[in-house]
């Protein structure tokens, strides 16, 4: 025990070692809950004691995808769904990097949608980490594959017709070996699941529930942030291990987070290597 | 605080000095951090920022924890808590 | 083949396999595709062949994939390269966009077979030569190289990979279904590694380094991901340190780099070949696999007494104009043939500026033209 204690330091000076403070403040709406996300991934970093130098950041086009030009890593703003593919061709180019990709629910949903599902397939050894704010907000608020039933978008003006994804549903069956659903309004256990899914092998999935004021919230009679995360403490619950079938999002019902899928499965880097081997074998033949 | 059954690392857990630190900057006055707080140390000022945002401001710092939860929040990463440890104790920060 | 997979010797081989063994031999080592007609070949020869090198081999699920992958790939230090057709290089053409804009260095090779849409899958053509140029949206400048035989499409691989590299751009390969799929003599020779082109790396530390100020040759140096450097790339337009930048200004800069690095650099990275061309009153102006009906055609016109040259296009893009435009004030007329409906001699005409004829011989696609009717049009066309 010391006489003279010492000040210890939390919070916005951490998180700035890892933020490119010549782009601050950034350009997501008060409110918008991609933030708090970037915040819970910079502590869920450092929590996995990964080596940032390693960690390649990948994202595509959206609000969630400014992502990557706000974070001090090697950071890849790509094409609209296409931020799976060139994490893709990272991770098999140097199986030694840490891939990371941050990105919306339009750009992983829908553009991104069959890149995604090959990508879990595959489990290839990468984290994703999916905004979903149930609209596409950069373009101004339009339908998205994530919008509830009857919701109002600018895509949608008497109602949304179409059911959404239940997620992590698609993403367990798609064969990804981690998925988890967290709302923004859960920063602890997001950041502890990232940083859980960070140090996993394999295919990680993560869909973070997230407020978007200005477009769907005030589309929806939920113009304040506060809205809706009032409205995620009230209908969220946890259910650790619930099985994807039962977790889809109805219009004012629950919403069940937690870590559903924590299996094991080998990557496709474990799966490759052994190619190797037989190569040689039939080229010595 | 009144309670019935006194826990046996209180003196750790009592409230700690801390200075709250709002960076005028990056407020976008959004309020969450005064929403959530559990102490309610936080309110809304009358001041504005620079672009035009209602900042946040203490209202009353001695009721801080520092718990942190206003610092996860904030999507602006606009708050740092600047907490005097009576121990080197930096992993009881991180719950 | 050598102890370390890459092959050397004399072999009978087809192009698409000539493609994939000229790929090796310059070093790449990251191959992603998608199965199609006429250039599956290629990705089966690298599904067999990477994994001798080390390298690694994947099947996208389509061939938009198949470009982010590589440029993935290549961001992580790796040569990298797709092969494909029509209907995929269609697929690609946005993000071999987003590949000029990141200044990535990979190379994609179209197979060119009957378009538009699905057309003749297992028939040649070059009808995608225009498309090759400005396929992407924007204002850009690429390099695309059209290979005559199966050694040259080795040779022309290898040469796409060093001219990405050195000027950190896609670089395309556009052969045909004819080339692709027949089978010649291919001398593979043992190349010493000071011959293959690599990047230029950052020479200065990570926090003295910009991803895209350029010194005089207008080609920032290029970190990869993993060194440290902590670099931000972007399709959004930019500045040197790579952050977005919403302004004409930026636009400017940008593109006019962007491009200037390759047309001022024009004179090292156009290539043709020249027979017959110094007396020459008619030039045939012709690539890939019609240069070498259009060769014979030239030596046919010769021994029936006309002075008949042949221009053979090597690279196709940057275009030839100066070549042009010199030999306009010289001949009479130029005859292109192509397996198209006119799309270089949209070129050869604007750079002849009316001082000599231009006449096209199209040929719609499904087979190739024959050397009488090459012929036939270089008579016709000093008439």
């Amino acid at each position: 025990m010391t006489d003279t204690p010492t000040p210890v330091t939390i919070g916005e000076t951490e998180i700035d070692a890892f933020l490119r403070l010549d782009r601050m403040p950034h350009i997501w709406c008060a409110g918008c809950g991609i933030g708090t996300a970037v915040g819970c991934f910079i502590r869920a970093v450092e929590r996995a004691g990964l080596e940032p130098d390693k960690l390649s950041f990948i994202s595509g086009i959206g609000c969630a995808g400014r992502a990557a030009g706000y974070v001090k890593l090697d950071s890849f703003h790509t094409t609209h769904g296409r931020a799976l593919p060139f994490a893709t061709g990272l991770a098999l180019g140097n199986p030694e990097l840490n891939i990371v990709v941050f990105s919306g629910d339009g750009d992983l949903l829908a553009i991104g949608g069959n890149h995604l599902i090959h990508s879990a397939r595959r489990n290839i050894d990468m984290t994703v980490i999916c905004i979903n704010n149930f609209n596409y907000g950069m373009t101004g608020g339009q339908l998205g594959p994530t919008t509830p039933l009857g919701a109002r978008t600018t895509t949608t003006p008497y109602g949304n017709t179409e059911y959404p994804f239940n997620v992590p549903c698609l993403l367990a069956a798609s064969g990804a070996t981690y998925v988890a659903r967290w709302t923004v309004m859960h920063p602890r256990e997001m950041e502890r699941s990232i940083a859980e899914a960070l140090v996993k092998p394999g295919f990680s999935f993560i869909e973070v529930l997230s407020p978007c004021p200005v477009l769907y919230g005030r589309l929806n009679k939920q113009s304040k942030g506060l809205d809706m995360m009032h409205d995620y403490l009230a209908r969220s619950v946890i259910r650790n291990g619930a099985d994807p079938k039962d977790v889809e999002m109805v219009p004012n019902g629950t919403i069940v987070v937690g870590k559903f899928i924590d299996i094991e499965r080998p990557t496709l880097w474990d799966c490759y290597k052994q190619v190797f081997d037989r190569a040689k074998e039939k080229k010595d033949k | 605080m009144k309670m019935w059954r006194v826990p046996f690392d209180l003196a750790e857990k009592a409230t700690r000095p801390t200075k709250v630190l709002i960076d005028k900057e990056r407020c976008k006055g959004c309020g969450y951090c005064v929403e959530f707080c559990p102490r309610a140390a936080l309110r809304t000022s009358d001041e504005l920022s620079s672009k035009g945002y209602s900042l946040v401001e203490v209202a009353d710092e001695s009721k801080c924890l520092g718990c942190g939860l206003c610092t996860v929040l904030c999507p602006e990463f606009a708050i740092s808590l600047e907490i005097v440890a009576t121990k080197d104790r930096e992993d009881i920060l991180r719950v | 083949m050598s102890e370390n997979g890459v092959l050397s010797g004399t072999f009978f081989m087809n192009g698409d396999i000539a493609c994939a063994e000229g790929a090796i031999s310059a070093g790449c080592r990251f191959f992603a595709g998608y199965p199609i007609t006429p250039a599956t070949e290629v990705a089966e020869r690298m599904s067999e062949r990477l994994p001798h090198v080390g390298g690694v081999y994947i099947q996208m699920e389509d061939e938009i994939g198949s470009m982010n992958a590589i440029l993935g790939a290549s961001w992580a230090g790796v040569k990298a390269m797709t092969a494909t057709s029509g209907p995929g290089f269609s697929l690609m053409m946005e993000n071999l966009g987003l590949g000029v804009m990141l200044e990535t260095p990979c190379v994609l090779v179209n197979i060119q077979r009957a378009g538009p849409s699905t057309g003749l899958p297992t028939l040649p053509a070059q009808g995608d030569i225009m498309q090759a140029r400005w396929g992407s949206h924007g204002s850009y400048e690429i390099i695309a190289l059209v290979p005559s035989s199966p050694q040259e499409i080795f040779d022309y691989t290898i040469d796409a990979f060093n001219l990405s590299e050195k000027y950190r751009v896609p670089v395309l390969v556009m052969s045909d279904e004819a080339v692709g799929h027949m089978s010649e003599k291919v001398v593979i020779p043992e190349i010493s590694p000071e011959n293959l082109v690599s990047r230029r790396r950052p020479e200065v530390p990570p926090e003295e380094y910009l991803p895209y100020k350029a010194d005089g040759d207008l080609v920032p140096p290029m970190a990869i991901a993993g060194d440290g450097y902590r670099f931000h790339v972007t399709g959004l337009t930019h500045d040197e340190r790579g952050y977005p930048v919403m302004t004409a200004d930026a636009q400017d800069s940008l593109i006019r780099r962007l491009v200037d690095k390759i047309r001022l650099n024009r004179n090292d990275i156009i290539k043709y070949e020249e027979v017959d061309v110094e007396d020459a009153e008619v030039v045939v102006c012709a690539y890939g696999i019609t240069s070498r009906i259009a060769r014979l055609a030239v030596q046919q016109a010769r021994d029936d007494g006309i002075r008949a040259g042949l221009l053979r296009l090597i690279t196709v893009w940057p275009f030839a104009e100066d070549r042009i435009r010199e030999l306009a004030q010289q001949v009479k007329s130029f005859v292109v043939p192509e397996i198209n409906y006119g799309q270089i001699v949209l070129e050869v005409e604007r750079c002849a500026a009316g001082k000599a004829n231009t006449m096209l011989l199209p040929h719609m696609g499904g087979s190739v033209h024959s050397p009488h009717t090459i012929l036939k049009a270089i008579k016709e066309s000093v008439q």
